[in-house]
């Protein structure tokens, strides 16, 4: 499709100016003007509308169709939250402005951290980091001053080998250097080695739970200890707060510092890429670290607080993204401690039942075989049992149980690749041709061939079985026709694009 | 309120294909019933979330009541970082296009042509505005683009970090907070008695790692911006400039004053002023530099059958494939907001957003005169300006006339004490407005 700028035609304009009633100034310093102008394109309000309702119709949204993509919790997006959001009252209101003409904005901002400080347990929070890895850098910078006022150098964050690529980015960027633990063999993270890696340097320990492969760390009890007497922080990612919200609290779990996905979890849109929100929630003893300002309550209405003492600062201009804050607040008041329950149980049930599903035709080495079949004959194996490398141990109920992931699941194209030559990326592409949107493919980086399923909450049973069934067709077409599977997508707008072409000679504007 | 479409029967069915009752999934996932403490919200005891929440209509009313709360002036003269500029209605409608606004970040090609387009033609217009040679898909807002343009300028150069003091207060405790884990400090170059970043001081400073110019800076004066682009240029210092966009419609650009990195806040180009939120942040950079960038960045490239077709591109910068050796944590970014400012600049086009830049510039020095005449002096007499300057009084008091203007449903300028204000005009502020406050002011 051609660029705007293709369309442009010289002197064609979209919107005019009032005329001006005012004398016209002028810069004395002609040095200080631009020479060339901006070469802006010149196209018509129509010209414009048709270009973007082009580009629309070649983009998907949620609003599309199913979008399952594992870990990015693509879920409805309601459409009150957009109509409060483009309030004037919310709009139109200066950062700068006196507090007492902005009590509105202020309520939201205090009320919605008091809501989060409910869900997450913990007590004090702050909503300026921007997106989810924003909240972890600000998180490891307030982890770096806890640890200078107290006079230790600690300068190491332990991260294990399935968590997110902003984990340990995240780290560097605050000055750490990062030590991965490995996964066991049934996912979860190897207590021995945190136990080994745990020493006088360790700042943190970052953690998703559940995990990225969608499996509770039952241990979080025994890792917080090994955290804790070392006099270590542990550190919620909070992306995969979805599964257990309004089940079970961070905060409660023995975390003492994490960040929320507020466009994730509580329902703000992705918006192809952004504006996210990021807030950073802890417990009290690392309260005066939060960045600045926050906001307080009191009878006379609510007001900006002094800056905590030993701030890490502002990580970002004013109070964060305001307007992405306020689509999660009415999400929160609208579903109540009910709703919230709700949703994480919905999301995790429609996991598991489309991990049954899909575990039928392609291998979920953590856990997928419906649970009535899980027997004990999985342990050891390469099975479903979630507790495979340490059944010996665990109990009878466990092991009948193995099966179960919260609210995203993995199952592993490795098989299917080797027989076939068809491999996760092959499949993800093929459902394009279903009109559904690919799983996360190649991550968690742990297993081979992943293809990361988060159907989330807000999916219907019919959804889940189209998608269950689009998948089985293509599996077993790439057992009889290898090839067409791998050329796949064939109803898209275009083919798969030559990525190396494009890192190699970079065409990046024009 | 409830967003899930399960129906009983359905529970009961999808249960019967997994073979387990919902807390029996928890408890095999290790969370049993009743795992949270007394405080939490599992339901044991009330906390300050109602059970049941609202309905729909409810939680509407509820958020129509605190919209309410706050004022929404009919004239607004305060800038300082946020601007109150004309956004065609046109903006606001393609953006608000369910297509690109539940979208994910386009990592499927195939499936997010249309968003990875849009970007590109966004990295364009801010390669064409900046008149640099590559722009990354936006950043969490200008501060933070300035902070990473900050920490690319020294990740590979020893040496000081150069800080004008006309950038922006909120820009540098973003950027000091941001330099927190390099153990690197910042030094700040002083402002002359004109209101101008220090030349002879950047000058004694040849041996620095980068420096960091606004423009026009805080107080609305308009920097020698070329000046510092051939002194740093001439010392090998890195040299960003942190731009006002919109003034970038008749200032020289970054590129023509000689900057390694253009930075600055994309909130005037078509984003409301939301309280500070969401925003965007630009970031352009020469093309030596186009590995070490950080962010999302949108390339051309083709397909099988030729056809010329968008990816992400360069991504063995980025966090997910390089971890901890990434130039940058970034994830999500601001992409529906560099959407809006894309479709703002096709709006506006080559004319409409010159003319913009210069009526504001008529407007500010038209709003200058007034305030003269009705007894405030410019602080800064021999600096020119943009669209911002600080007027001084001894008789009247700051607060004094921001509460008069209040009154009058107009939005002053920010008090930087009790005898100066920060100005600001803009091509929303029409003559009578401007003379309407000037009246005021007088009768202070």
């Amino acid at each position: 499709m051609r660029l705007i700028f293709d369309k442009s035609v010289k002197d064609r304009a979209c919107v005019t100016l009032p005329a001006s009633e005012i004398p016209v100034y002028s810069v004395k310093n002609a040095g200080f003007l631009r020479i060339a102008a901006a070469e802006l394109p010149e196209v018509s309000e129509l010209d414009l509308v048709r270009h973007y309702d082009a580009l629309s119709a070649r983009a998907y949204g949620v609003d599309s169709g199913f979008y399952p993509l594992g870990s990015c919790t693509m879920k409805y997006n309601p459409k009150l939250h957009e109509s409060m959001a483009g309030l004037c009252g919310f709009t139109d209101i200066h950062p700068l402005q006196d507090e007492t003409t902005v009590q509105g904005a202020l309520e939201v901002v205090y009320l919605l951290t008091e809501y989060l400080k409910e869900i997450t347990g913990m007590d004090d929070g702050s909503l300026q980091p921007a997106a989810g890895a924003h909240g972890e850098f600000t998180s490891l910078l307030m982890t770096d001053a806890y640890f200078r006022s107290k006079g230790e150098r600690r300068k190491k964050i332990l991260v294990p080998d399935s968590a997110h690529g902003t984990n340990p980015a995240s780290a560097a960027m605050a000055g750490f250097s990062v030590v991965n633990i490995p996964s066991r063999r049934d996912g979860l993270v190897d207590l021995n080695a945190l136990r080994a890696e745990t020493d006088g340097g360790v700042a943190a320990l970052m953690l998703t739970n559940p995990n990225t492969l969608g499996l509770y760390e039952k241990n979080i009890a025994e890792i917080a200890e090994i955290i804790h007497a070392n006099d270590s922080l542990l550190y919620y990612d909070g992306a995969n707060l979805n599964a257990v919200m309004g089940k079970i609290r961070p905060g409660d779990m023995g975390f003492d510092i994490m960040h929320i996905n507020l466009h994730k979890t509580f329902s703000a849109p992705h918006g192809g890429g952004g504006p996210g929100s990021g807030p950073v929630l802890c417990k009290s003893f690392l309260r005066d670290f939060l960045p600045y300002p926050l906001v307080g309550a009191s009878e006379g209405g609510y007001g900006f607080l002094k800056p905590p003492k030993k701030s890490v600062g502002k990580v970002r201009s004013f109070y964060g993204n305001f307007l992405v804050a306020l689509k999660a607040f009415a999400y929160i008041i609208a579903l109540g401690r009910g709703g919230i329950r709700d949703a994480a149980e919905k999301a995790v049930l429609n996991a598991n039942y489309m991990c049954a599903l899909v575990s039928e035709f392609l291998e979920a080495p953590f856990g997928g075989a419906r649970m009535n079949k899980t027997e004990v004959s999985e342990c050891g194996g390469e099975g479903g049992c979630a507790g495979s490398f340490e059944c010996a141990a665990e109990s009878e109920k466990s092991k009948k149980f193995g099966g179960a992931c919260m609210h995203e699941f993995v199952v592993s194209a490795e098989k299917l690749k080797v027989d076939t030559g068809v491999s996760a990326l092959d499949i993800a592409k093929a459902l394009i041709d279903y009109g559904m949107h690919p799983p996360t493919v190649y991550f968690p980086l742990t297993v081979h061939e992943a293809l990361m399923f988060e159907p989330t909450e807000t999916e219907s049973k019919e959804t889940i079985d189209a998608a269950a069934a689009a998948l089985r067709e293509i599996v077993g077409e790439a057992a009889k026709n290898p090839e067409k599977i791998k050329n796949a997508p064939f109803t898209a707008h275009v083919g798969r694009p030559d990525e190396v072409k494009a890192a190699r000679k970079p065409v990046l504007a024009r | 309120m409830r967003y899930t479409p399960h129906t009983e029967r359905d529970v009961k069915e999808m249960l019967g294909v997994i073979g387990a009752a919902l807390p029996e999934i928890f408890e095999a996932c290790g969370i049993p019933e009743r795992a949270g403490s007394a405080r939490s919200i599992d339901g044991i005891t009330g906390g300050i979330l109602s059970e049941e929440g609202l309905s729909a209509l409810e939680t509407e009313r509820e958020l129509k009541r605190i919209a309410a709360k706050n004022k929404v002036y009919g004239a607004v003269f305060l800038g300082a970082g946020a601007y109150n500029h004309y956004i065609p209605p046109v903006v606001r409608h393609i953006t608000a296009n369910p297509r690109f606004v539940t979208a994910y970040t386009p990592y499927q090609p195939e499936l997010s042509q249309g968003i990875l387009q849009a970007i590109f033609e966004y990295q364009s217009g801010i390669v064409r505005l900046t008149g640099l040679d590559v722009s990354n898909a936006s950043m969490y807002d200008g501060a933070a683009s300035a902070a990473e343009a900050v920490l690319m300028c020294v990740a590979d150069k020893p040496g000081d970090i150069l800080i004008s003091e006309g950038v922006n207060p909120e820009v540098r405790a973003v950027v000091a907070a941001y330099l927190g884990g390099t153990g690197r400090s910042v030094t700040l170059a002083p402002l002359t008695e004109d209101g101008l970043t220090d030349a002879a001081f950047i000058a004694a400073r040849g041996n620095a790692a980068c420096c960091l110019i606004q423009q026009p800076n805080y107080y609305g004066n308009i920097e020698d911006a070329k000046a510092f682009g051939a002194l740093l240029n001439g010392n090998g210092v890195r040299y960003i400039m942190h731009s006002y966009p919109t003034a970038l419609g008749i200032l020289a650009s970054p590129g023509e004053c000689g900057a390694d990195f253009a930075t600055g806040e994309g909130q005037p180009l078509g984003l409301p002023l939301s309280f500070g939120g969401p925003y965007l942040g630009y970031i352009a950079a020469r093309e030596k530099y186009v590995r070490k960038m950080t962010g999302r960045i949108v390339g051309e490239t083709t397909d099988r059958e030729g056809r010329t077709v968008y990816v992400l591109t360069l991504q063995a910068r980025e966090q997910h494939i390089r971890r901890e050796k990434a130039s940058s944590s970034i994830c999500s970014n601001e992409a529906l907001c560099a959407l809006a400012a894309a479709v703002y600049l096709c709006a506006l086009g080559k004319n409409g957003f010159r003319a913009v830049a210069a009526d504001c510039f008529d407007k500010a020095h038209y709003l200058a005169e007034k305030l003269e005449r009705a007894g405030l002096r410019l602080k800064y007499k021999n600096a020119e300006f943009f669209n911002e300057f600080v007027t001084v009084s001894d008789s009247k008091k700051s607060s004094r006339i921001l509460k008069l203007l209040d009154e009058a449903d107009i939005l002053g300028g920010l008090k930087l004490n009790e005898r100066e204000i920060l100005w600001c005009a803009t091509e929303m502020n029409d003559k009578k407005q401007i003379d309407g406050l000037a009246e005021l002011v007088e009768r202070v």
